[in-house]
């Protein structure tokens, strides 16, 4: 490649290691690329593909123990003038006066990556003092200007708050003023939306792209969506365990992939673009049979005076998956909670049929029969970390519902191995503990643990949403299998939608508590009808770079609250 | 698009263990490798055990009876032992041969190295019972034919004549058991209290906080000394020993109670809680089945760093004159005698060889509940 | 900010009330009264007392009354007369005795805050961001060691080697010729000369706490995020570290206020009988020993007070240094 003169920033054969005490990973190894004036580069990768590290190589602010052992990081200034970063002292004048000024740099987390106890004023207005000596006044011209740049609403009161008493969106836009405030050529992204809801991402993305245009800055911008990537990359690195495995513009990567781990990471993602295969092969369920679940006006209103859920009625029919899709906040998860009684719902009816045809409240539900009822209702967590006990084994967390309805002895032993290979592990793995499995292999065990007692419905609360995206449609396929096999209904709470389609026959979103749209997936995700469905469904970013969907979409205000994000 | 689709997704990888036994170890073993792994942790455990093993072989150790007076060697310097004599093995002390000092009207003393004293192990003494039931007539050390007017004082006399080293080993068994007697007091009151308060939240929990904080804001040797002098002076050693104890742990558990209460609180949350009460599993099964033995490393750290706190107390109380009073032999009743500055002057050892024993169990717990803190989440590093 | 301190306040008067009862509850726990003590004393000496006259005085201090009663009749005189009552043993009013020591408490305990904070804070820092080098290991163990020296030991070693090395007598706050002197230069030149070796004993074993705090806290810190951030603008590592993660390690160390007072109060006390300062500690202890009642629940309740005050002052000025409790 030689080094034409659009290209700003040269990255050659770059090297970064932690040294620990088994011996030095080398988090970074051999990564190369350029990054062109004016262009976005997106580097693409699963957690520990080292994306993040390669990014903070170039500020030399990698975490301790982190070192650059090797390589060199060119960045060739307004004046042509050349410098290697790599070569610089990490503590050293010379590469602070790169950081924030020419390069500047913002990160997954707004709320940790400021400080909470200084005004945001403050803060973005701190990179014009360093390396200009702006005097105070001029800079909070300079900052209320640029809070204006990032559409903070009311500038003059927001520049003496404080990061908390922001919402997720307003803090990355604070972060993002920071970043701008030297007018730097180089802007470091590193996972800025993955933090945030749908629609505040597509926002967010929005916005960057318009600082980048009027800026004319370069972007590198790291993440794991592939969605995203598609929406706003001229070009793309696909990184897998600190290797480089592609390089290539957005469309070469996305229609015509070289290297196979590409492929995969692609395949995956398209995959999770339509309807599992094994659900468009299945039979019609039928529409007119009695539903297994039929909530009816549930309402639960938070000691706080929050109203989590606000009127929710839906039915789950036998042998289907429902989705309930929503943003944070939306109450989905509470609404998930209150259908086993984990949340006491102040009013309204869950009716759940039994085998022989009987129906119960379970609103009203006494404990005795909670106690039967919550065999029959199970529950997968989202968190495969925190739902599992990391002090008992596999064999004894599978066991334990088994044990606690009774099963002893010889057949509980041959029931929690049948169990085992019924989800993907190997029996012989009994005796281990969680702390020794990967996280779709600790969600697996959740799993077992759900069917352990043979149950008719499940909730599964943002089952996959922990795992890296090529594992997530391998637990979906997974949770079918089940279904199939065991005649099984989901209520499946998700935030993502492509999950969501991969899998549900009906869905239903929900909005601030309420119930806003339900009806069969199909016809939801092609034809919604109420207007937030259709902000959310526009802001989903769409994983291929020639039809880009995010910037016409269709924007919803609520009618009485004001913009979050 | 292209048929990239029909390509096998990628299969999970196992992560990798240094050590695949780390699959299989259990909550204890992970706690053990992890505490194995701060040194300093380690030996204090040992020089812990040592110490309660003397205390509990106290009469078996000491050389001499520590209540035996002898107004020969009033305030007699400690005597060194050396290994060797004249070239060739043999444990010995050397005699003190007393003058007076006409000037200053004291007694001082001088080794004279031509007369050795042979030390030996395992030497004949008067009988008694080792542990209050094994009768012995045997010592771990002391003085091979002792005539009368020899003396071995390791560490040196008081004002009496009694011997330094034996009544601080003696005084080992009340210091340090005040604190583990102390600690299961404050135990089984912060465990109780702290467990309601976490368990039940709410208005309890709120009058409970409160009356932590408020134990919390009184300077605690004021209200020690007020509780601690309203004990009769007539009391029976035994009753002022356990007195003392439960005044001492009763600021004690506030700690516990803080600590239990937080994981209490904080497990209570976690989803594989809430996945055991789905199960069908009952409040009181949580409680022994998962909350237990997730707090359980937690508790036995707090506990090790509360037992030098207790003896601290202890020995500042019986310092003050308002603790255990003599002849209970305890290392702050021992450093009494060191209250008269003019004393220490004289006799140093009157006030170092206590301190040091004081210093040296309280560092060691210090350190051994550190290491037992840092090792008592065992799954955050794994 | 207002409305804080307003609730911290009046969080604060059960606080006081109960601390008031608990001092009541220690004056009355001996078996007996003050009176019976006196008797006692009185009969071994071969005198003999009129029955009458204890008759009065019982009256008079109203020892034969219900405990509520005696309570309350303590307490009213403190809250309206600013009388604490009479000492039996001195046979002085309480007041005149206490107020000049428990100054001198005072200012022994804010001039050992004053060291503790200003000599801890930088050397936690240094273990911090030196983590594992030698001047950390040499922090780490000695602030493990002087956590096990108790205080009383401290006093004792460091009289020991004042008088044996340096052949100084220690003791006091004063030299002889100004115990009883007016205020002047010279006086407190005097006391600088005397105070500075208590303030050391009573501070270093909060100093070896707040260093290790300090140590873990500012750790805690340097790993957030918002360090990268302010990194990645191209400040200076030492402007960063006092700007970002210093200014945030100090908040949780001005809550330890909250039980640093209350041991170096403790501390203060026990050294200062070992020392002979003229403080409240051995005035509490003679008091407590000869059970002269209301001079010793006077102190505690006092000292008791003046902690409670102190914790209240730093729940303030944590509300004033961190906006998420001053806003939330």
């Amino acid at each position: 490649m030689s080094m034409s003169n659009d290209t700003i920033l040269k990255v050659d054969d770059l090297q970064t290691s932690f040294k620990t005490r088994t011996g030095t990973f080398k988090a970074v190894d051999g990564v190369s690329f350029e990054l062109k004036r004016g262009k976005t580069l997106c580097v693409v990768g699963e957690s520990g593909s080292g994306k993040s590290v390669t990014a903070r190589s170039i500020l030399q602010i990698v975490d301790k123990p982190g070192t650059i052992e090797g390589g060199s990081i060119v960045l060739t200034r307004q004046d042509g003038s050349q410098v290697d970063l790599a070569r610089l002292n990490p503590r050293g004048e010379e590469i602070r006066s790169v950081r924030g000024r020419e390069i500047a740099m913002i990160f997954q987390e707004p709320m940790s990556s400021l400080s909470p106890v200084h005004r945001i004023g403050e803060q973005i207005g701190e990179a014009l003092r360093i390396h200009f000596g702006t005097p105070k006044a001029e800079r909070r011209e300079r900052v209320l200007d640029l809070l204006r740049q990032v559409e903070i609403p009311r500038p003059e009161t927001a520049i003496d708050r404080y990061t908390f008493e922001f919402s997720g969106g307003m803090r990355q836009r604070v972060m993002i003023a920071m970043a701008l405030a030297c007018n730097p050529q180089i802007l470091i992204a590193d996972e800025p939306t993955t933090a945030l809801d749908v629609t505040t991402q597509a926002e967010i993305l929005d916005l960057i792209k318009r600082l980048q245009q009027s800026h004319g800055m370069s972007v590198l911008f790291i993440t794991h969506d592939m969605g995203v990537v598609a929406e706003i990359a001229d070009e793309v690195l696909v990184m897998y365990r600190g290797r480089v495995m592609e390089h290539g513009t957005v469309d070469e990567v996305f229609h015509a992939p070289k290297d196979d781990y590409t492929k995969r990471l692609i395949g995956s993602v398209v995959r999770l673009e339509r309807k599992a295969e094994i659900r468009l092969k299945r039979a019609e369920i039928e529409a007119d049979a009695a539903p297994l679940l039929e909530v009816r006006n549930m309402s639960l209103t938070f000691p706080s005076g929050l109203k989590a859920v606000d009127d929710v009625s839906l039915t789950v029919r036998p042998g289907e998956t429902l989705g309930i899709v929503g943003e944070s906040g939306s109450g989905k998860t509470t609404m998930g909670r209150c259908l086993l009684r984990i949340y006491d719902p102040q009013m309204g009816e869950i009716n759940y049929r039994r085998a022989d045809g009987t129906v119960i409240d379970m609103r009203t539900a006494d404990k005795p029969q909670l106690k039967e009822l919550r065999r029959e209702v199970r529950m997968i967590f989202q968190d495969p970390v925190g739902s599992l006990s990391p002090r008992k084994t596999v064999a004894q967390i599978i066991a334990e519902p088994l044990k606690l309805a009774g099963m002893r002895g010889k057949e509980l032993d041959e029931r929690v191995a049948e169990l085992m290979q019924q989800v993907g592990l190997e029996p012989a793995w009994r005796e281990r503990y969680p702390h020794a499995f990967s996280g779709g292999q600790r969600q697996r065990i959740g799993i077992a643990r759900a069917i352990s007692v043979k149950p008719r419905l499940i909730i599964a609360d943002e089952a996959t949403s922990a795992l890296d995206v090529s594992l997530r449609s391998q637990v979906l396929d997974l949770m079918m299998k089940l279904q199939d096999e065991m005649g099984l209904s989901y209520v499946f709470i998700s935030h993502d939608m492509s999950v969501i389609r991969y899998m549900c026959d009906r869905v239903a979103v929900m909005y601030r508590g309420k119930l806003v749209e339900a009806g069969e997936t199909d016809q939801v995700v092609n034809r919604p009808t109420h207007d937030y469905t259709k902000a959310l469904l526009s802001a989903i970013p769409h994983p291929d770079p020639r039809d880009r969907r995010i910037q016409n979409r269709f924007r919803y205000v609520a009618p009485s609250a004001s913009v979050n994000g | 698009m292209t048929n990239i689709t029909q390509l096998p997704p990628a299969t999970e990888t196992d992560i990798d263990l240094r050590d695949q036994t780390i699959a299989v170890a259990g909550q204890w073993r992970l706690f053990w490798l992890k505490f194995k792994k701060h040194r300093i942790a380690l030996v204090s455990l040992v020089v812990i055990c040592c110490m309660y093993l003397i205390a509990a072989f106290a009469d078996f150790i000491a050389p001499l009876d520590p209540n035996a007076t002898n107004a020969r060697f009033t305030y007699a310097p400690p005597q060194g032992l050396s290994l060797l004599h004249e070239g060739s093995f043999m444990p010995h002390v050397d005699q003190l041969k007393m003058t007076l000092n006409t000037e200053s009207m004291r007694r001082e003393f001088q080794a004279d190295p031509a007369k050795p004293l042979a030390v030996g192990f395992f030497v004949p003494a008067k009988p008694y019972a080792m542990l209050g039931f094994i009768p012995m007539q045997t010592k771990l050390f002391g003085l091979v034919n002792a005539r009368p007017g020899d003396s071995l004082y390791v560490m040196g006399a008081d004002r009496l004549g009694r011997d330094i080293f034996s009544r601080v080993v003696h005084g080992a068994r009340i210091s340090l058991s005040i604190g583990l007697v102390g600690v299961l007091m404050s135990l089984v009151l912060g465990v109780t209290i702290g467990g309601i308060s976490g368990f039940f939240g709410g208005w309890v929990d709120l009058g409970i906080q409160r009356v932590i904080e408020l134990l919390r804001s009184i300077p605690t040797i004021p209200l020690w000394m007020g509780l601690a002098a309203a004990i009769p002076v007539g009391w029976p050693p035994l009753r002022t020993y356990f007195v003392i104890t439960l005044i001492v742990s009763l600021l004690g558990w506030t700690n516990l109670a803080r600590e239990v209460r937080g994981k209490f609180l904080s497990l209570r949350g976690e989803d594989f809680v809430t996945a055991a009460r789905l199960d069908g599993m009952s409040e009181i099964g949580i409680i022994f089945h998962h909350l237990v033995p997730s707090f359980m490393s937690h508790i036995i750290a707090t506990v090790t760093l509360a037992i030098p706190t207790m003896i601290l107390a202890e020995t500042a109380l019986s310092f003050l004159g308002v603790g255990l009073q003599p002849p209970i032999i305890s290392w702050g009743v021992l450093l009494q005698e060191a209250q008269n500055i003019r004393a220490v002057a004289q006799a140093p050892w009157l006030l170092f060889t206590p301190a040091a024993a004081i210093v040296i169990a309280v560092l060691s717990l210090n350190f051994l509940g550190d290491g037992l803190r840092d090792a008592a989440d065992p799954y955050e590093s794994v | 900010m207002l409305r804080y301190i307003a609730r911290r306040l009046v969080f604060a008067i059960p606080t006081l009330l109960a601390v008031s009862i608990i001092a009541f509850i220690i004056i009355q726990l001996p078996p007996g009264d003050y009176l019976t003590t006196l008797m006692a004393d009185w009969a071994s000496q071969g005198g003999a007392v009129e029955a009458g006259t204890v008759a009065a005085m019982r009256e008079r201090y109203g020892l034969d009354q219900p405990m509520y009663f005696q309570y309350y009749k303590w307490m009213a005189g403190i809250l309206l007369h600013g009388d604490f009552g009479i000492s039996f043993e001195l046979g002085k009013p309480v007041t005149e005795l206490i107020w000049s020591r428990l100054g001198f408490s005072l200012m022994l305990s804010l001039l050992t805050l004053c060291f503790v904070w200003a000599v801890a804070i930088p050397i936690g820092i240094l273990s911090a961001v030196r983590q594992y080098s030698i001047s950390d290991y040499v922090a780490t163990f000695l602030a493990f060691f002087f956590l096990a020296v108790p205080d009383f030991l401290m006093a004792l070693g460091a009289m020991y080697v004042m008088s044996v090395w340096f052949g100084q007598s220690v003791g006091g706050l004063f030299s002889p010729e100004y115990v009883d002197a007016g205020w002047s230069f010279g006086k407190l030149l005097d006391l600088a000369n005397h105070v500075w070796l208590p303030v050391i004993v009573i501070g270093l074993g909060s100093l070896a706490a707040l260093v290790r705090i300090m140590r873990a806290n500012l750790l805690d810190e340097l790993s957030k995020p918002y360090v990268t951030t302010a990194r990645a603008k191209g400040m200076s590592e030492f402007e960063l570290l006092i700007r970002y993660p210093v200014r945030l390690a100090l908040n949780p160390l001005i809550s330890t206020l909250g039980w640093i007072l209350p041991a170096v109060i403790s501390g203060e006390i026990i050294v200062s009988v070992v020392m002979s300062l003229p403080t409240t500690g051995p005035l509490l202890l003679r008091a407590l020993l000869a059970q002269d009642m209301y001079l010793a629940g006077s102190l505690i309740l006092l000292i008791s007070v003046l902690t409670i005050i102190g914790t209240l002052i730093s729940d303030i000025l944590l509300a004033m240094t961190d906006p998420r409790i001053r806003l939330t």
